[in-house]
């Protein structure tokens, strides 16, 4: 093909990439690497000096900032630096506790990731979450008071004094979670067509279904929580099936809160789920796709992906994860309550996500950036309560946090892009 | 003639790599210098680093004769130097005055003072022949309209030096014109302008002096009457190029690959019929807004058509979409690769591999066989000579436009088509790139598939085509199929001037 115009025109097809100043790609080092080897031999003429020194930090520092583990250097550095001023941080109960509040959270966050990966938002997933949990909670609690519940629109109907319908029958747990999962990606399918078919907003579409289904749920139960959930249905929750016992062999009872559960029934739930999401967005068709539409919508159309089919099971998806989210929680609450996902639950799930380096305009994201996101925020979280901070406190820097976050990702993507 | 701007020695490296080796230039006051060279040969590192938007690394500049070190793209506005880019940077949501005065509003008492900004914008306008009130939203000027109102702000800010940077993709024939037209009349008022193109035609007609980049190299810089553009070229791609179109090495056969019956859209196109055949490139001519790029879309299921029939070797598409005419065995290079025909942020390979994912997969669970897809990709970028260092890894976005374009005609290769659109394939490449573009729709052409070719540059398809359809106000005015073919019955076709179909 046109042989005779091609003997070597460009000699440095490197050069002419940077000249655009436009080289690297998503979080690689590979982007970076070359900065290594070439900070010294900028200047050639200078002899080994603090300059060149300096510049090799300098370039090593780029390299880090721009890793792919990036925010886990961080936790890792926030958690040292953190630790001689808070002790208690490494203590087994301490860590146990705080892996127990990651499980449910990345399951959620996992779901945003997909969603932000095809440029959309889903702000329903909290409204999913507490919508969800009154749902599982009213089929399958054992009991329930006349004196809580009796105003409810579903008393005597789904529940009443002897428990929800599905209390008691064989097979009731995973039935029960089936109604779940349906409901929440109901939701999800709504949000999907509401976006792909007729073409509104995700902002708009997700923001009416949160505030629509938060207010659903709390209409259900009237505001009131839903209690006396099965032993099996809790388990998910806070079933244990390692733990780890840090005291003296000779003891013949062992106080429970000395028994540290390391690995437990959410554990393995959430990182199921967050493996599959991964394998789902790097191995599969639907997950390039996800990648294509979110990169360049117009250009996905017309080669041929079928891209409102990929946006409603993106929004399904984020739903279903949402419900397990929703499953984990209230199980762990061991009640169905309305307004699980409320308050600054949206802040935590899409600031975890952002933070882990999934961007806010689509075709950027990675499960495992966003599980390094969650590590971050929990942690986050945790230090600040050991630090008996008020929860108005917490909030503010949290807010502090996202924001240097964002700043950081500005950063980032302004050296990936080769400028200055 | 005192030099307004001195160029000394600058070089600029980018991680090590060098875009500008040791270049030096001159621009006199009040002159034209056209600055041309293939893409990636340093033309827009050079003008940014001008105008403050880089550093150099090494080298100086003067501007009237003072010491100009731009630290930032605001500081070399106030040093006089006025950029009027390829895709312009207005605020469509704003009035044609509020944009001219957009970095310092004259105020009263702390407002706006509205009545001197409209006055003064008025003024403007009328000095650039520009018939539209300074009130008029962005949104509603057309493409040439808007380079006006760039060029006045400008003029407003009283730029010593004007840098065109292609100004002249996205206007009509006569926009150009009344461009042009404004660009002798600010010579003759004594403004100095680079003015950079790849169309060396409208250079050779407007320039006082050429400077010629490659490789970020500067190989040739004299008074325009020292250049032909024959020279030109052969200094951009530093050899001889023998001819603009490769010849073609397949016939065309009578069997049809593609059969469009009566198609029309109310107000887009009206009763389009014709046969694309084996081996055969069929140029698609019109002027803009002739409905070419409408039927395209057509023809590939991206957009409605209220009649007619589509048919793909012999089968008729029934469902009108896409990926339907992707599974029947149409390509479409659409005329926008920028906005619909790449993921410019993804790597060559992602690129390349989109149409194909589900060829490439296992079901149930559609699992990627990412090796034999990388390799596939991998395979087509190095039969296309794509010039790039990790197909896997670099961006899309780092390419040069002619390989950019390449990327796009790879990603339908790997689909195994037998019908081609292409939408001005060869728009924003530069000349040797283009020559490599017509070589491919030849190959294709010769392996047996046939090539529907659109185009608004009437040169390429009098080189390449075998027929030529002329379209004129959504319908196809007339047919040309003898070799050679007569420009100016075909523009006379496309201006409705002829006897009529």
């Amino acid at each position: 093909m046109a042989t005779e115009l091609d003997p070597k025109r460009r000699p440095r097809p490197q050069a002419e990439a940077v000249g655009h100043r436009e080289t690297g790609g998503m979080g690689d080092d590979g982007a970076a690497a070359p900065a290594v080897g070439e900070a010294p031999r900028a200047d050639p003429n200078r002899q080994l000096s603090t300059g060149v020194i300096a510049a090799a930090v300098a370039a090593r520092g780029r390299n880090i900032l721009l890793s792919e583990y990036f925010v886990l250097y961080l936790t890792t550095a926030y958690f040292i630096v953190l630790l001689p001023f808070l002790p208690v941080l490494s203590t087994p109960a301490n860590l146990s506790n705080t892996l127990s509040n990651v499980w449910p959270l990345l399951a959620v966050a996992v779901g945003q990731t997909v969603v932000l990966t095809v440029a959309g938002i889903d702000l329903s997933q909290g409204s999913v979450v507490g919508l969800t949990s009154v749902v599982g909670a009213m089929l399958l609690a054992t009991a329930a008071s006349a004196d809580v519940l009796s105003g409810s629109p579903i008393w005597g109907i789904v529940i009443a004094e002897g428990g929800g319908l599905l209390a008691g029958v064989s097979f009731g747990l995973p039935v029960g979670i089936l109604a779940m999962l349906v409901a929440g990606a109901a939701i999800g399918m709504w949000n999907g067509i509401a976006i792909a078919y007729f073409r509104m907003p995700p902002f708009m579409v997700t923001l009416v279904s949160m505030i629509a289904f938060s207010a659903f749920a709390i209409y259900l139960t009237q505001s009131e929580n839903i209690r006396h959930l099965p032993e099996s249905y809790i388990a998910l929750g806070k079933g244990d099936i390692i733990s780890l016992y840090f005291g003296e062999q000779a003891e013949s009872r062992i106080p429970r809160r000395q028994i540290h559960a390391l690995i437990t029934y959410p554990m393995i739930i959430s990182v199921s789920l967050a493996v599959a999401v991964h394998l789902l967005l790097s191995r599969t068709v639907f997950g390039r796709q996800v990648y294509a539409i979110g990169t360049n919508r117009k250009a996905a159309e017309i080669s041929g992906v079928p891209v409102r089919r990929v946006i409603v099971l993106v929004f399904m998806l984020s739903s279903i994860c949402a419900t397990i989210g929703g499953i984990l929680y209230s199980a762990r609450l061991e009640a169905g309550r309305p307004t699980l996902g409320e308050g600054t639950f949206l802040l935590d799930v899409i600031g975890a996500t952002v933070i882990g380096g999934t961007s806010l305009f689509g075709g950027k994201g990675k499960v495992i950036w966003t599980f390094f996101g969650v590590l971050f925020f929990v942690l986050l979280s945790n230090t600040l309560n050991l630090m008996n901070l008020s929860s108005f406190h917490i909030d503010m820097v949290k807010g502090g946090v996202i924001l240097s976050a964002a700043l950081l990702d500005v950063t980032r993507t302004r050296l990936l892009a080769g400028g200055r | 003639m005192a030099a307004l701007l001195e160029i000394a020695g600058i070089d600029k490296t980018f991680f090590g790599a060098h875009a500008l080796t040791d270049v030096s230039l001159t621009v006199d006051e009040g002159t034209i210098v056209g600055l041309i060279g293939e893409n990636g040969a340093g033309k827009s590192t050079l003008v940014n680093i001008v105008g403050g938007v880089v550093p150099p690394s090494r080298g100086t500049m003067r501007i009237g004769g003072q010491p100009h070190a731009p630290r930032s793209a605001a500081d070399a506005t106030r040093a006089g130097i006025a950029f009027i880019h390829q895709e312009l940077n207005l605020f469509t949501n704003l009035t044609i005055a509020e944009n001219i005065f957009i970095d310092d509003f004259p105020r009263r008492g702390g407002l706006i003072d509205r009545r001197t900004i409209r006055r003064r914008a008025a003024e403007l306008l009328d000095a650039l022949d520009l018939d539209a009130s300074p009130d008029t939203l962005i949104d509603e000027l057309s493409p040439g309209e808007r380079q006006l109102v760039e060029i006045a702000k400008a003029l407003h800010r009283d730029a010593r030096l004007i840098i065109f940077d292609e100004p002249t993709t996205s206007l009509t024939n006569r926009e150009t014109e009344k461009l042009f037209a404004t660009i002798e009349r600010l010579r003759a008022q004594g403004k100095t302008m680079i003015y950079i193109s790849h169309i060396l035609a409208d250079v050779m007609n407007l320039a006082d002096a050429i400077a010629v980049l490659r490789d970020g190299r500067v190989v040739g810089h004299g008074p325009i009457a020292e250049f032909d553009i024959p020279k030109m070229i052969r200094l951009m791609i530093g050899r001889e190029l023998k001819q603009l179109f490769p010849d073609r090495t397949g016939t065309p056969t009578d069997a049809v690959v593609l059969e469009a019956a009566g198609i029309s859209q109310p107000g887009i196109v009206k009763d389009v019929s014709f046969a694309l055949h084996r081996g055969e490139i069929l140029g698609l001519f019109g002027l803009m807004g002739s409905g070419r790029s409408e039927l395209a879309r057509i023809l590939f299921g991206l957009d409605e058509r209220a009649e007619g029939e589509i048919a793909v070797n012999g089968r008729p598409l029934t469902r009108h979409n896409p990926s339907s005419s992707i599974r029947n065995g149409m390509a479409f290079v659409t005329e926008n690769r920028r906005e619909e025909g790449l993921m410019m942020e993804a790597s060559i390979a992602d690129n390349i591999a989109l149409v194909s994912l589900n060829d490439y997969a296992r079901t149930p669970l559609r699992i990627l066989d990412q090796d034999r897809l990388t390799g596939a990709a991998t395979d087509i970028a190095g039969d296309l000579k794509i010039k790039a260092g990790d197909v896997r890894r670099q961006a899309s976005k780092s390419l040069s436009g002619g390989n950019q374009q390449k990327v796009v005609v790879g990603k339908w290769l790997l689909s195994e088509p037998t019908v081609f659109i292409l939408d001005e394939p060869t728009r924003g490449v530069d000349v040797g790139s283009k020559y490599e573009i017509y070589a491919i729709a030849d190959q294709l052409a010769a392996a047996g598939n046939g090539i529907l070719f659109i185009s608004s540059e009437l040169g390429e398809l009098m080189g390449m085509c075998d027929r030529i359809l002329v379209m004129s106000q959504g319908e196809i005015r007339r047919g040309f199929a003898d070799r050679p073919f007569v420009e100016e019955e075909i523009l006379r076709s496309a201006f409705r001037e002829d006897a009529g179909a």
